[in-house]
């Protein structure tokens, strides 16, 4: 089990011939299951063409129909990226997972727009992530696999390589993990933090869970306050920023959008008045969870 | 990305926004002669640099005669402005604009931003504007009106008069109020804004609208679809080695601390100042290095933090995910003989090949400190920088 991606989980690659895309469909292909599970890449100027056996079809579309792929992943650049987003869901695909950094905030405004117009039934993951990995099963993304291990945490974070200490922390410990989801800090994205804990709760294997938060925006509080009222496992929580200085700024709107919210210190109260034990040691993540299980 | 306000108010001018007549200038003399463009016996001298709270700081004055012109004028060019957005160091005021004085009977407020747990474009008005409006947000956030604006639709007429009507505008301004805020949000929204706060908007007695102060910034991974915006950048406003340092692909913020920090991805890197903070030590900047931290970019890093004369140690911080630490060991190793590396260096690297890199730290006999885990590193860095 785990959430979102498992060993049944059918890949494609949208943007298969740019570097990092190959680079890291053949990381991904060599993880665990992934043989069977990448089974295709777009795009629509190579299709016809494979890359390293995997066909290249020009639309997701046709990837989908010729292969039965059910989720795709990003390496787009950013300024089509939001257009293959959009490509994906209107092939009503289950799960996109954007992998993309530097998306113009209004191209993902647009992108929301249009599921939420559609009703939309897909999952999106990121952008600016650094993907899914379920430990043993699929990885879907940039995260080396090799620190992950299978077992019953689940983590979720805003970050990437903070991401990856969590999870190495952990592993070291001999705690494995569920599903770890990276969401990615963009202002405007896909699945929230509160989103991915509703999944983790419903997740007969997911035990407990690790929430890693970074200064900004409130989708931690807004997370935490979902979790006094609904989770079922416990959480614990770190927020990166805490000494991050407020910096030169302009104009005041930010700070009455926020109403002094924001903050890793005000986050941190937010999480710990939900009932989630936070640390501001980053090194002492996975012993706190090793308390809570 | 910031601009000047100047820069901010021609804008919006184009996009149907009234804003006082005014000329931007670089000199007294300049300024001089912008008086006497705009004619008339009073005229605004504004500081123009990219942080807001110039009228608290001083940075905002009023002139009657060409003298108190030349005078304000003389005295802010050149000057530290230090305002509550600038930190204490303040900014070097190097332009001004010199606006005519407006008439105004009534100042409001008008924001836009990107509101994230809507997602979607904010705008925020109020019936009082001018330097205290954040207090406002805090004390009454009910008086601040707000509108999440449909990317399908915009503003609409009748959102607008709405708006208008609860910010207290005359039903005679509701035709301008209308023209204001849906030319407001069109340049936010066309120009890829990431904040437009006008404050304060002014009414004036004969009922129409004037943006009296502007201030705009732009999403940097939009701008390349805005050449035109990319020639209002002013490298002036950017600290040195930020500038310096986004040249090479590196993310820098200084701050006021001894150690300085580099680290792949920002997450990790806010994470490793907050360690050095929690064992008693202080941050000398967030640097992250990017996914790929190649020997070049450890170079620049190196250089960008020994710039810094307060620095007294330097904590590498490297998640090795798909970059191997053998690799990374190499390219710090390459470095600090690059750059002659005079302040202790404390590594800590994890993940692929972490063991292989560590022996090449060895073999290097370069005098590195390595540390096991975040914490360790932390600990280690602290006691060495207050040894130093």
């Amino acid at each position: 089990m785990g959430i979102l991606v498992d060993r049944h989980t059918r890949v494609m690659t949208q943007g298969i011939t740019g570097k990092t895309a190959q680079f890291h469909t053949r990381a991904c292909r060599d993880y665990a299951f992934g043989q069977d599970a990448f089974v295709a890449g777009v795009n629509p100027r190579r299709a016809g063409e494979a890359f390293d056996g995997i066909p290249i079809y020009a639309t997701v579309v046709e990837a989908k129909t010729q292969t039965g792929a059910n989720a795709s992943v990003i390496y787009v650049p950013p300024a089509a990226a939001a257009a293959a987003i959009v490509e994906a869901v209107e092939a009503e695909l289950d799960l996109v997972i954007c992998i993309t950094d530097g998306i113009p905030v209004r191209d993902m405004i647009e992108v929301r727009e249009e599921m939420r117009r559609r009703q939309s039934r897909t999952l999106l993951v990121g952008p600016n992530c650094p993907g899914v990995i379920t430990p043993d099963e699929i990885k879907i993304g940039i995260m080396p696999g090799h620190i992950h291990r299978r077992g019953a945490v689940g983590v979720v974070s805003r970050s990437g390589t903070l991401t990856y200490e969590a999870v190495a922390q952990l592993t070291e410990l001999g705690i494995g993990q569920s599903t770890a989801v990276g969401i990615g800090g963009d202002p405007v994205g896909g699945l929230s933090h509160s989103d991915v804990l509703r999944l983790f709760n419903d997740d007969p294997l997911t035990e407990a869970v690790v929430m890693i938060g970074e200064i900004g925006g409130r989708d931690e509080e807004l997370a935490a306050e979902w979790a006094r009222e609904h989770m079922q496992k416990p959480i614990v929580g770190f927020i990166a920023g805490v000494t991050a200085p407020p910096g030169r700024r302009m104009g005041h709107a930010g700070a009455i959008v926020s109403g002094g919210q924001g903050t890793a210190e005000a986050k941190l109260a937010v999480l710990e008045a939900c009932g989630i034990r936070t640390t501001r040691n980053p090194s002492a993540i996975g012993a706190l969870l090793r308390e809570v299980l | 990305m910031k601009i000047h306000e100047y820069q901010g108010k021609q804008l919006l001018l184009a996009c149907g926004v009234p804003v006082p007549r005014g000329v931007a200038c670089r000199s007294v003399a300049e300024a001089i002669d912008a008086a006497g463009q705009l004619g008339g016996s009073a005229w605004v001298v504004k500081a123009q640099i990219h942080a807001g709270g110039r009228g608290k700081g001083g940075g905002v004055r009023i002139a009657r005669s060409i003298d108190e012109l030349s005078a304000h004028a003389g005295h802010l060019l050149g000057m530290q402005l230090v305002t509550p957005q600038t930190g204490p160091a303040g900014q070097t005021v190097r332009r001004l604009l010199i606006e005519e004085l407006a008439d105004l009977r009534q100042e409001l407020y008008v924001g836009l931003l990107v509101e994230r747990t809507t997602r979607r474009v904010c705008l925020m008005a109020a019936g009082e504007g001018g330097m205290d409006i954040e207090e406002l947000g805090a004390r009454a956030p009910d008086r601040i009106h707000r509108l999440h604006v449909d990317p399908g639709l915009g503003v609409t007429d009748q959102q607008a008069d709405s708006i208008a009507c609860a910010i207290g505008l005359p039903t005679a301004s509701l035709p301008q109020a209308r023209a204001l805020l849906q030319g407001l949000y069109r340049a936010f929204w066309d120009l890829d804004a990431t904040l437009l706060e006008v404050n304060p908007l002014v009414l004036t007695g004969e009922g129409g609208l004037v943006a009296l102060d502007v201030k705009m910034s732009f999403d940097s991974n939009a701008l390349f679809r805005h050449p035109d915006l990319l020639a209002l950048r002013d490298p002036d406003e950017e600290h040195p080695a930020e500038r310096r340092a986004s040249e090479h692909g590196l993310s820098y913020i200084p701050l006021d601390g001894n150690i300085g920090c580099l680290v792949n991805g920002a997450g990790l890197a806010m994470a490793t100042m907050d360690a050095i903070k929690l064992f008693g030590g202080t941050p000398a900047n967030f640097l992250d290095v990017g996914g790929g931290a190649t020997t070049e970019k450890v170079t620049e890093a190196f250089r960008v933090m020994l710039d810094n004369p307060t620095l007294r140690a330097i904590l590498v911080n490297i998640f090795g995910g798909i970059m191997r630490c053998d690799v990374i060991a190499e390219g710090l190793v390459t470095a600090s003989r690059a750059v002659a590396l005079d302040v202790p260096l404390v590594v800590r690297m994890k993940g692929t090949n972490e063991a292989l890199g560590g022996e090449i730290l060895q073999a290097s006999g370069l005098p590195f400190i390595a540390a096991d885990t975040l914490a360790e590193a932390a600990e280690k860095v602290v006691r060495v920088a207050a040894a130093t």
